[in-house]
C-alpha cells in the first residue's frame, strides 16, 4: 500500500476528553495499529498533557510535585501524530454534520467520535457556597484536578482550621494532604461511618480511630446547610441540626458527577451518564462511543480505573476491527488503596444481603486490623481488608473470577503454615490484573519478561506496572521472579556507590586508594566511562573527604551549593545562618551579637531549631560573609551531610534528677566531631537521665546517663520522616569512653554506609550484633584503625565561615556580578 | 529583537565546574564554565520554582537546579528530566579569555514550552 492510499482511506477519530480514559483509549487504539487507520484528534479541557488523577492526593500531600504525575507528556502526542487541542472545551457536537466545536472556535470533523469527558466534583447546594457570580467563595475549594490541588496548597498553611466536607476516599485523602500542610483538620461526613462505599460500620469505626490518632477530628451524620463567612473570609459551617463548626477554609469532596451535558445536548440517551451498549457505543449513534466515568453500562457508572481500562480495550478492539466480537460485560468492583497511611482492600458488598450469606470476620482494633469476608454458595461476594492486606491479591482474584473458596475459611484471612504465595502465583490466571493503576496483567508482565526484560526495574519501566500508586510493587517483583523461574537479573547498578562508576563502595574505595585519586575530577577521569555526572559529585566528595581527610582536594564544584557557601539554601535562593551552640549553650554577649546582626541585615525570620540553636533564615548569599563576621561564632554545620549537632538537657548542672553531666558531654562531643563529613546527617544527643528530655533515644547517636558515671550509647535512632528508637549498643564508663565508642561507630558508618543512607537504615542493614562486635569488642581488629581515621578527619576540619576573609573560589559569595563590558 | 554582543569579562571570574550570575546590559544571565573551559549561558532561574541555576551542580554540559533537581542540557536548554526548558544564549571566548554573550534568546520559538 502506498502513501496515497493511506491519505484517502484514513478515518478521523476525534476524542473529546484528554483524561485518563481518553488517553488510555487512544493508547489501546495505537497498540492495535490504529495510527495507520486513523487521524487522531484529541480535545482536552485542561491545558496539560494527561495525568494520573489517582496521584493528586500525593501532590496535595507534598509527596510528589504536580509535574511528576503526567502519564503522557506533550511529546507523546507529537510522536504518535496526534493533534491535541488542549485548553479547548468542546461545547457542541453536530451529529448530522459529524462536527465538534470547541469554545475557542476550533472545529473538527469526525468519522468516529469518542466521548471521554469524565466527571467533575459534585458541589452540594449550601447557602453561601458560591458568590453571586457563580464562583466558589474564596476559601472554598473542590478537590478534583491539578488546578484545585494547586489552589488548596497555596491557601493551606499551618494554623488554618480546615473543614473537609465528605468522608469518602477522596475526602480523607484531602484531609491527609491538609494535615501535611499543618492545618487543623475536621472531616464532616453525612453518613454514619467513614468511607461507606467501601467499609461497613465496624471498619469505618476502626478507621475513624486511626484518623483521630493522627489528629483529625471526625464529625459524622452532619449535613452542611450553609457556609458562614465574613468580609474577611470563611468563618465556619452550619449544619442542618443547627450546630456550627468554626473553620477558615473548606474543601468539598462530596462525590462526583459525570460530565454528560455535551452528550445530552447532542441528543444521546443520558440517565445518570451516557447510556452505552456492550461495545461502549452510544445507543443512538453507531459513530459515537463513550468510555470512562461519563459512560453508563447496564445501569452502572464506574469511578475506578480498572473498569475504565477494560472499556478502553473493548472500544479499541471495536473501532480498529482487531476483535469485532469484543464486548464489555461490566466490572466487579474491587479496589486496593491507602488512605492516611492505612492500607485497605475492598470488594463487592459490605454487608450480607440475606441470612444464607456467610460472614467471616476478624477484628483487632488496637492495631487497626479488620478483615471481613462475605461468602455466598462457597464464593466470595464481598470483602474488606484493613491494616493487613497480605491476602488481598488472592481474595481479589477469587472475587473477580467467582472461584470456589477452600473449605478452611481461616486460610482466607491468614497465611497458615507453609507460604501459599507460590501456589497463588501459579494459580493466578494470565489475565489477572497485577497493577490496577496502569492496568497491567500477569500476562503483560510475562510478555515483557519474554521480550528480554529480566529485572523488576526493567519490567516496571517498560509496562509502567507499579508506577502508579506503587502499592503493587512487591507483587510485580514477585510476578517477574515467577516468570524468570528464579533467574531474575538483579539490576547491578543498585549496588554501585554512584551510577556512573560500576563499582560498589568497597571496590570504589580500593580503586581510589590504589590509584591515589584525591579529587572528584580525578575520580571521573580515572574511573568513569560516561563522563561527569552532576548528581554523583556530592557522593564522591563525601567519600573522598572520608578517605583522605586532610589530603582531600576539595573542588567546590563537586559540592552541593550548601557546602559551597556553608548555609542551607531556602526556596527563594537565600540561605540560613546557624552558628554553633554546643549543648544548646550560648553567652549573653553572643546573643547580643546575633540580635544586632539580625537587625543590621534585615533577617526576615529568626527561629529556634530542633537542635537547640538559633537560625537566621533568609540571608542573601552576598551578605553571608558580613553576617558571619558580625556574629563572630563558629559555623554550626546545619546545612550538610555531616555531623550536625548534639542536643542536651540540663543534666547535673541544675536538674534535680540529673545522673550525669549531659551538657558537658554534649559540648565535648560537638567540639570534637563538628564538621565531619558523612554519608547522611548525624544528629546526636546526650541525656542526663533516662527521662530523655533531649530525645537521645531517637538520634543517630545518643548517650544516656544511668548514674555512677555510666552511660548507655544508642545508635540508629530517628524521629524525622522515619521514626525509629535507637538500639542500645553498649554501656560504658566515663565520658571519654562515650567519645571513643561513638566516634568509632561514626567512622564505621562513614566508611560503610551508602551515600544518603542514614544510620536508621544502616544499623538494621548491617545488624546491631555485627556492629557491636566490631565497634565494642573489636572482633575484626580494626578498632585502632577506625579511631585513627576519625582522628585524622577531626584534625582536618576547620571553621568554614573563616572563608569570609579568604574565599576558596572566585566570586564565592556573589549574588550577581556586574559584567565588565569595557574590559 | 536586537541581537548584540556584550562583553562579560574574564573567564577566571567563574571557577571550573560552576556557574555565576552576571548582569549584562540590564539582563541577568547565568554563565557556566566546564572543566574543559567550555562556556554556556542561560536564563538565571529554573522555570519550575525559580531556583538559582548558577548555584546548581554541573555534569559535563548539564546543570541540576539546587532546589528540586530539575536537570537541563546547557547546550540546548532542553529539560533532561522535566518538561520545562530554559532559554540559552550564545556565548564565546575571545583569545584573551574574555567572555562574550549574545543577548537575544537563541532558541526563541524553537523550544516548545507547555
Amino acid at each position: 500500500m502506498d502513501g496515497m492510499d493511506f491519505t484517502t482511506t484514513k478515518q478521523r477519530l476525534v476524542v473529546v476528553g484528554n483524561g485518563m480514559a481518553g488517553a488510555r483509549a487512544v493508547e489501546e487504539v495505537l497498540a492495535r495499529g490504529g495510527a495507520d487507520m486513523f487521524d487522531i484528534v484529541m480535545f482536552g479541557d485542561e491545558p496539560y498533557g494527561n495525568y494520573n488523577r489517582i496521584l493528586l492526593s500525593n501532590v496535595l500531600s507534598g509527596i510528589q510535585d504536580s509535574s511528576e504525575i503526567y502519564l503522557n507528556p506533550l511529546e507523546w502526542y507529537a510522536e504518535n501524530g496526534i493533534t491535541l487541542h488542549s485548553g479547548a472545551r468542546v461545547t457542541e457536537i453536530d451529529r448530522a454534520a459529524r462536527l465538534v466545536t470547541a469554545a475557542n472556535g476550533i472545529q473538527e470533523q469526525y468519522d468516529i467520535l469518542l466521548i471521554a469527558t469524565g466527571s467533575r466534583a459534585f458541589i452540594p447546594p449550601m447557602d453561601g457556597i458560591v458568590t453571586p457570580d457563580g464562583e466558589l467563595r474564596p476559601g472554598v475549594f473542590a478537590f478534583r484536578g491539578i488546578d484545585d490541588c494547586n489552589k488548596i496548597i497555596a491557601y493551606a498553611s499551618a494554623g488554618r482550621r480546615a473543614a473537609v466536607i465528605g468522608g469518602g476516599l477522596l475526602g480523607l485523602e484531602a484531609a491527609r494532604g491538609l494535615m501535611n500542610h499543618g492545618c487543623e483538620v475536621h472531616v464532616v461526613h453525612l453518613g454514619g461511618h467513614l468511607m461507606d462505599m467501601q467499609l461497613d460500620a465496624q471498619g469505618g469505626a476502626i478507621l475513624r480511630k486511626q484518623m483521630e490518632g493522627m489528629g483529625a477530628t471526625i464529625h459524622l451524620k452532619k449535613s452542611t446547610s450553609a457556609i458562614l463567612y465574613s468580609p474577611d473570609g470563611i468563618t465556619g459551617l452550619r449544619f442542618k441540626d443547627g450546630s456550627e463548626l468554626i473553620c477558615d477554609m473548606v474543601v468539598v469532596s462530596a462525590g462526583i458527577r459525570p460530565n454528560i451535558e455535551i452528550g445530552a445536548r447532542a441528543g444521546l440517551n443520558t440517565e445518570r451518564a451516557i447510556v452505552v451498549d456492550n461495545y461502549m457505543r452510544s445507543e443512538d449513534d453507531p459513530r459515537v462511543y463513550v468510555v470512562g466515568e461519563c459512560a453508563q453500562h447496564r445501569g452502572m457508572v464506574y469511578g475506578l480505573v480498572a473498569p475504565l481500562w477494560d472499556q478502553a480495550k473493548v472500544f479499541a478492539d471495536q473501532v480498529t476491527g482487531a476483535n469485532p466480537r469484543a464486548e464489555y460485560l461490566g466490572s466487579k468492583l474491587a479496589t486496593k488503596l491507602k488512605v492516611m497511611g492505612v492500607e485497605l482492600a475492598s470488594m463487592g458488598i459490605t454487608e450480607p444481603a440475606d441470612d444464607n450469606d456467610e460472614v467471616i470476620q476478624f477484628s483487632e482494633p488496637r492495631r487497626g486490623t479488620y478483615k471481613k469476608l462475605i461468602v455466598r454458595d462457597g464464593r466470595l461476594v464481598g470483602g474488606i481488608l484493613m491494616g493487613d492486606i497480605s491476602k488481598a491479591a488472592y481474595l481479589m482474584q477469587a472475587f473477580d473470577r467467582d472461584s470456589q473458596l477452600p473449605d478452611e475459611r481461616l486460610e482466607l484471612l491468614f497465611d497458615l503454615g507453609a507460604p501459599p504465595q507460590k501456589v497463588t502465583l501459579d494459580e493466578m490466571p494470565a489475565e489477572a490484573q497485577v497493577c490496577n493503576c496502569n492496568g497491567v496483567s500477569k500476562a503483560d508482565i510475562g510478555a515483557c519478561v519474554a521480550g528480554g526484560a529480566r529485572s523488576p526495574g526493567a519490567v516496571m519501566k517498560a509496562t509502567r506496572a507499579g508506577m502508579g500508586c506503587g502499592s503493587c510493587k512487591s507483587l510485580v517483583t514477585e510476578v517477574v521472579e515467577w516468570f524468570c523461574g528464579g533467574e531474575v537479573e538483579e539490576d547491578p547498578s543498585i549496588h554501585y556507590y554512584v551510577p556512573c562508576i560500576p563499582l560498589a563502595k568497597p571496590e570504589l574505595v580500593a580503586a581510589i586508594r590504589g590509584q591515589g585519586l584525591k579529587s572528584v575530577s580525578a575520580v571521573f577521569r580515572a574511573l568513569s566511562a560516561t563522563g561527569e555526572d552532576a548528581n554523583s559529585k556530592p557522593a564522591l566528595s563525601s567519600l573522598l573527604s572520608t578517605i583522605w581527610a586532610g589530603e582531600y582536594v576539595d573542588e567546590r564544584d563537586s559540592r552541593f551549593i550548601n557546602d559551597r557557601v556553608h548555609g542551607n539554601i531556602q526556596k527563594d535562593g537565600t540561605f540560613s545562618v546557624i552558628p554553633e551552640m554546643a549543648g544548646g549553650l550560648c553567652t549573653p554577649e553572643e546573643l547580643h551579637r546575633i540580635a544586632a546582626a539580625a537587625v543590621k541585615y534585615n533577617v526576615p525570620l529568626v527561629k529556634m531549631t530542633g537542635g537547640q540553636r538559633i537560625d537566621l533564615v533568609g540571608v542573601a548569599k552576598a551578605d553571608l560573609p558580613g553576617i558571619w563576621a558580625d556574629i563572630d561564632m563558629p559555623a554550626g554545620y546545619a546545612w550538610g551531610k555531616s555531623y550536625r549537632t548534639c542536643k542536651s538537657c540540663i543534666g547535673t548542672s541544675f536538674c534535680r534528677f540529673g545522673l550525669g553531666d549531659s551538657m558537658g558531654l554534649a559540648v565535648k562531643l560537638e567540639k570534637r566531631f563538628r564538621g565531619i563529613d558523612s554519608p547522611g546527617k548525624m544528629k546526636l544527643a546526650t541525656a542526663g537521665c533516662p527521662r530523655n528530655c533531649s530525645e537521645a533515644l531517637v538520634k543517630d547517636v545518643g548517650a544516656v546517663a544511668i548514674g555512677d558515671d555510666k552511660w548507655e550509647i544508642y545508635i540508629g535512632g530517628a524521629a524525622g520522616a522515619h521514626i525509629r528508637k535507637g538500639d542500645l549498643l553498649c554501656v560504658v564508663e566515663g565520658e571519654d569512653a562515650v567519645t571513643t565508642i561513638s566516634g568509632r561507630f561514626m567512622q564505621y558508618y562513614r566508611e560503610h554506609a551508602k551515600y544518603k543512607e542514614r544510620t536508621y537504615t544502616f544499623v538494621p542493614r548491617i545488624g546491631l550484633e555485627r556492629i557491636r562486635a566490631i565497634v565494642v569488642d573489636d572482633s575484626d581488629g580494626i578498632a585502632a584503625a577506625l579511631d585513627k581515621a576519625m582522628q585524622e578527619s577531626v584534625d582536618a576540619t576547620y571553621d568554614p565561615w573563616k572563608e569570609r576573609a579568604a574565599p576558596k573560589t572566585p566570586n564565592q559569595f556573589a549574588d550577581v556580578i556586574p559584567a565588565k563590558e569595557n574590559a | 529583537m536586537m541581537e548584540a554582543d556584550h562583553l562579560i569579562g574574564p573567564l577566571t571570574q567563574i571557577p571550573p565546574g560552576e556557574g555565576r550570575v552576571f548582569e549584562v546590559a540590564g539582563t541577568k544571565v547565568a554563565v557556566f564554565r566546564t572543566w574543559s573551559d567550555a562556556v554556556f549561558a542561560t536564563q538565571p532561574e529554573c522555570p519550575h520554582r525559580q531556583g538559582p541555576l548558577a548555584d546548581g551542580l554541573m555534569g559535563d554540559a548539564s546543570v541540576v537546579c539546587p532546589l528540586h533537581e530539575r536537570q537541563y542540557d546547557l547546550r540546548t536548554g532542553a529539560g533532561l528530566n522535566t518538561e520545562c526548558s530554559i532559554t540559552t544564549y550564545p556565548v564565546r571566548l575571545l583569545a584573551d579569555g574574555t567572555m562574550v554573550v549574545q543577548l537575544a534568546p537563541a532558541l526563541a520559538g524553537a523550544v516548545g514550552t507547555a
